[in-house]
């Protein structure tokens, strides 16, 4: 156990090569666009390399030294993903960003013949709600239009939470599936889990948790958690792109058929036909992504060092800041809780009069990256009755300037647009 | 600053001050057109009297976006089918000349203010949201 310290993101940013450079006409970046993606330390990319640099061999398939090497590497990972999660290396499968791991897991669905646990038929019912990222929607609605099986949806209210008191005639006995997010991306809001899962499992469903702006900014124990599957990706937490994970309960994941066939997932051949390996192994076809792997595993090493709570401390600091801020701006509107009570550092609004685009671009001459659109959330944006927001999302490096530059630079926006 | 190259003062008058918009009694031909990358809107109605161009139009979206549907609108009313679709081809040309070009103001006018949007990669679409509207809308109308 490493002693947690307090954070400092000065110390943190040292870290990380990008903060080096500049933007547009030399402007210090602000980079306040975690939600989409985060930036890397240099050990993560110096792990990713070395892979390539001094262990490179497919793993799983040979008896040579390096193949040995390699797959020791992967394995290795698979580890600390799982000592991160609280799980067993066994639960644990790398996919190639957690819009696969989603979609791995509404496929094996598919694949599951009668008599299987995760059989589908029309009389099953599948409940998303209404915040979901769209990597965490859309696959529940065609895994619904294959199978026939009915969606159903959690509504969000004024305040940008769950409205959970229609629960039990949403997660009806028929369900069988509750995907939903720990962590809204557009608003922020932490969503409360307990009744959820408890309503789930009392009608024998299972529960995934899209965690993707969750496990990089919290502490996240499956264990205690009490979720069935859980999908993150790797790019969002200080990992290399090209990694993702799906972890799946051990004797969930017993009984579910592959996804993806090919090499490396099968136990035995013939020419008519093939049994699957047991997982992870089932769910992994191919030559992985290993380089990936070892780089993820480097980043939640990082991760654990500095201390989630700490990050997560660190982070609620900065989304104060940033709502006190905005709070005080009668132009400006907060989509998404206004308190810091079950929320995590994101932040979407909307200036009065001036378009998310256009303030984004302006932002952006000065150095500050956030992001604006839709953010992968359609749905809820109709239900916010806004075409698009700005967000702006927090990490370990960023710092209270960023949070002061990003104020400056929206009341220098209403000046540019002439909307003050 | 390089930003006055984007919002060029003619752009942000049209936006705050649209020409043309509000959907038509009448029309021969409507679309709408979105930009699933921002979410931006338009609906462009087109119609024809006596060889004549009119244009109106709604949407929802940025300044570009709004001011792009504006400037087409004030400049392809009242001209003739053939004679809009040069102007079509110049103000995609201008769009994809990556800040090479200044644009012809004989031919585009006002809309030569998009010149700076080419050195935007993520916001000629949003320029372009328009006239691809009416691109769709004119071959819709010749048939
Ligand atoms: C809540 C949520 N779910 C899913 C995803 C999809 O992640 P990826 O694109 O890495 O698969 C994202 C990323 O934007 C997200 O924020």
């Amino acid at each position: 156990m490493s002693i947690e310290l307090a954070l400092d993101p000065y110390l943190i940013r040292s870290d990380f090569p990008i903060f080096n450079r500049t933007v547009r006409d030399n402007k210090r970046l602000i980079y306040l666009d975690n939600g989409a993606t985060s930036q890397k330390p240099e050990v993560v990319i110096e792990a990713e390399a070395n892979f390539y640099r001094n262990t490179n061999a497919a793993v799983h398939r040979g008896a040579h030294h390096l193949a040995e090497e390699a797959t020791e590497a992967y394995e290795e990972a698979r580890d600390s993903v799982s000592e991160f999660l609280g799980a067993k290396p066994s639960e644990v499968i790398f996919t190639k960003n957690a819009t696969e791991a989603i979609n791995l897991l509404a496929y094996a669905f598919t694949n599951a013949e009668s008599g299987n646990r995760f059989h589908l038929t029309p009389q099953d019912r599948i409940v998303v709600t209404e915040m979901e990222h769209h990597a965490n929607l859309i696959p529940w609605q065609q895994l619904a239009k294959r199978s026939g099986a009915h969606l159903g949806w959690f509504c969000v209210d004024d305040e940008g939470r769950l409205d959970l008191s229609d629960i039990d005639s949403i997660i009806t006995e028929s369900t069988k599936i509750v995907a939903l997010t720990h962590q809204s991306n557009v608003l922020g809001t932490i969503n409360p889990l307990g009744a959820i899962i408890a309503r789930a499992h009392q009608v024998g469903a299972i529960v995934v948790l899209d965690a993707c702006q969750s496990v990089p900014h919290m502490e996240v124990d499956v264990a205690s958690l009490g979720v069935d599957f859980l999908a993150f990706s790797g790019h969002k937490t200080l990992g290399p792109t090209g990694v993702g994970v799906l972890w799946g309960r051990s004797e969930l994941l017993e009984d579910l058929p592959p996804f993806l066939f090919g090499g490396s997932m099968i136990e035995t051949v013939t020419m008519t036909g093939a049994t699957w390996a047991a997982p992870p192994t089932r769910f992994e076809a191919g030559v992985p992504n290993m380089a990936q792997a070892v780089g993820l595993s480097t980043a939640l090493k990082y991760l654990s060092n500095v201390g989630m709570r700490n990050i997560h401390a660190h982070e609620m600091k900065l989304t104060e800041r940033l709502l006190d801020a905005l709070n005080e701006k009668k132009s400006v509107t907060i989509f998404g809780p206004k308190n810091l009570e079950m929320r995590g550092g994101v932040v979407s609004f909307a200036v009065e009069g001036i378009h998310p685009h256009d303030l984004g671009q302006f932002l952006d001459s000065h150095g500050i990256a956030v992001r604006t659109g839709h953010h992968c959330a359609w749905p809820l944006n109709r239900k916010l009755g806004v075409v698009a927001t700005t967000r702006a999302s927090f990490y370990l490096y960023n710092t209270d300037a960023d949070v002061d530059e990003l104020v400056i630079g929206i009341n220098a926006a209403e000046k540019y647009f002439g909307t003050i | 600053m390089q930003l006055d190259n984007l919002y060029q003062e003619v752009i942000l008058d049209h936006y705050k001050h649209p020409e043309h918009k509000g959907l038509l009694q009448e029309f021969d031909v409507q679309v709408h057109h979105v930009n699933p990358s921002c979410g931006d809107e338009l609906t462009l109605n087109l119609s024809l009297k006596d060889g004549h161009l009119i244009l109106g139009w709604d949407g929802v979206g940025c300044a570009i976006s709004m001011a792009s549907a504006s400037i087409m609108a004030s400049l392809l009313t009242g001209k003739g089918i053939n004679e809009s679709q040069p102007i079509l081809d110049a103000f995609v040309a201008l769009m994809q000349s990556k800040g090479a070009q200044s644009g012809d103001e004989e031919v585009l006018e006002d809309a030569v203010a998009f010149a700076g949007v080419s050195q935007f990669p993520a916001r000629i679409k949003c320029a372009l949201l328009a006239w691809m509207a009416y691109k769709d809308a004119s071959i819709q109308i010749r048939k």
